[in-house]
């Protein structure tokens, strides 16, 4: 028998967090560089002309990361919402403040690399298909969630207004994904999926793997940066706050 | 290596707009956020810290007007 327990619930508190937020920022942009050269470089250096695409396809290394961190990346705001309506825990909700903006990148530019993508694959830019439609819905959602909280002076209640948004467009996130399956659409088919071996070159699956990780180490590194300068800000007046400004002057 | 020359990757087989103009907006946006978040992070560091200060002041203020008695 050990004595010795981590209490995990110390990081839920802002002023522990806060510094091991600051240690943890310089690991991921490392890692984030390092993922996105090796990617890039498959990707664009090393991988084969696609059989019908030609060389258009090489947009998939970013096209493909940026939609699946659009998704994912709402799934997590999502989490932290549910998880601060249900706990009233105070990082919770400063978690999916910092990550709806990222997220809405994401999905602006997965439309944006989708859209490039389209034009000379099947000629147009856009198409009101469920694939692209419910993408374009995912980045209003993240814009509204954005808006609304914008527009609620006391925290606390944007949180929980936030909250609420967030967890009823959950429900386009399965419809995002599975779009390609249930309707008849100009979008291709999933590339990659569980369950089944990937239709593609083992060169270009690797490419879009290390980009896709790339995404996800940008995306940890760029909500910590931001949930911080949202920590200082609303904690302005506690304790902790007060004392690292003491030390700053 | 898959290209022969430095024209062939930049043409992208006649694709090189569309590709180089996903790679364009997509590294600008992404050099672009973390850029952003610092300045705005340095500039609530300096507000934050101007309010302190103003505080600080106020409180020796009201401490040498009202000698002996506590701030509350």
């Amino acid at each position: 028998m050990t004595n010795r327990v981590i209490n995990w619930f110390r990081y839920a508190s802002p002023q522990t967090f806060y510094p091991l937020a600051g240690k943890l920022i310089p690991c991921f942009w490392t890692l984030a560089g390092i993922f996105a050269v090796v990617g890039l470089g498959i990707g664009f250096l090393l991988a084969p002309t696609d059989a019908q695409q030609g060389e258009g396809y090489r947009i998939i290394f970013l096209h493909v990361p940026a939609s699946w961190m659009s998704m994912f990346i709402y799934l997590v705001m999502a989490f932290w919402a549910a998880i601060g309506l249900a706990f009233h825990t105070r990082l919770s909700g400063m978690m999916a403040s910092a990550l709806a903006p990222t997220g809405a990148l994401f999905a602006f530019l997965s439309l944006w690399t989708g859209a490039l993508w389209g034009k000379p694959m099947w000629g147009t830019w856009w198409v009101w298909d469920a694939r692209l439609t419910s993408e374009l819905i995912l980045l209003f959602l993240y814009i509204g969630f954005i808006a609304l909280q914008a527009a609620i002076d006391d925290p606390r209640r944007a949180d929980r207004a936030g909250a609420i948004l967030a967890l009823v467009g959950v429900v386009n996130v399965p419809i995002i994904y599975f779009s390609v399956k249930w309707w008849n659409t100009l979008h291709q088919g999933a590339s990659v999926s569980l369950g089944k071996a990937p239709s593609m070159a083992a060169q270009m699956l690797w490419g879009m793997l290390f980009c896709a990780l790339a995404c996800w180490m940008y995306s940890i590194a760029i909500a910590l940066m931001r949930v911080r300068n949202i920590m200082l800000e609303r904690e302005r007046h506690t304790e902790w706050v007060r004392a690292l400004l003491a030390q700053a002057e | 290596m898959h290209w022969n020359s430095l024209a062939e990757f930049l043409a992208m087989g006649n694709h090189g707009f569309y590709v180089w103009g996903s790679v364009l907006v997509m590294a600008a946006s992404m050099l672009a956020e973390p850029m952003l978040l610092r300045r705005s992070r340095s500039r609530l560091l300096a507000r934050l810290l101007r309010q302190y200060r103003a505080e600080q002041t106020e409180a020796r203020r009201q401490r040498a007007a009202n000698p002996g008695r506590s701030r509350d």
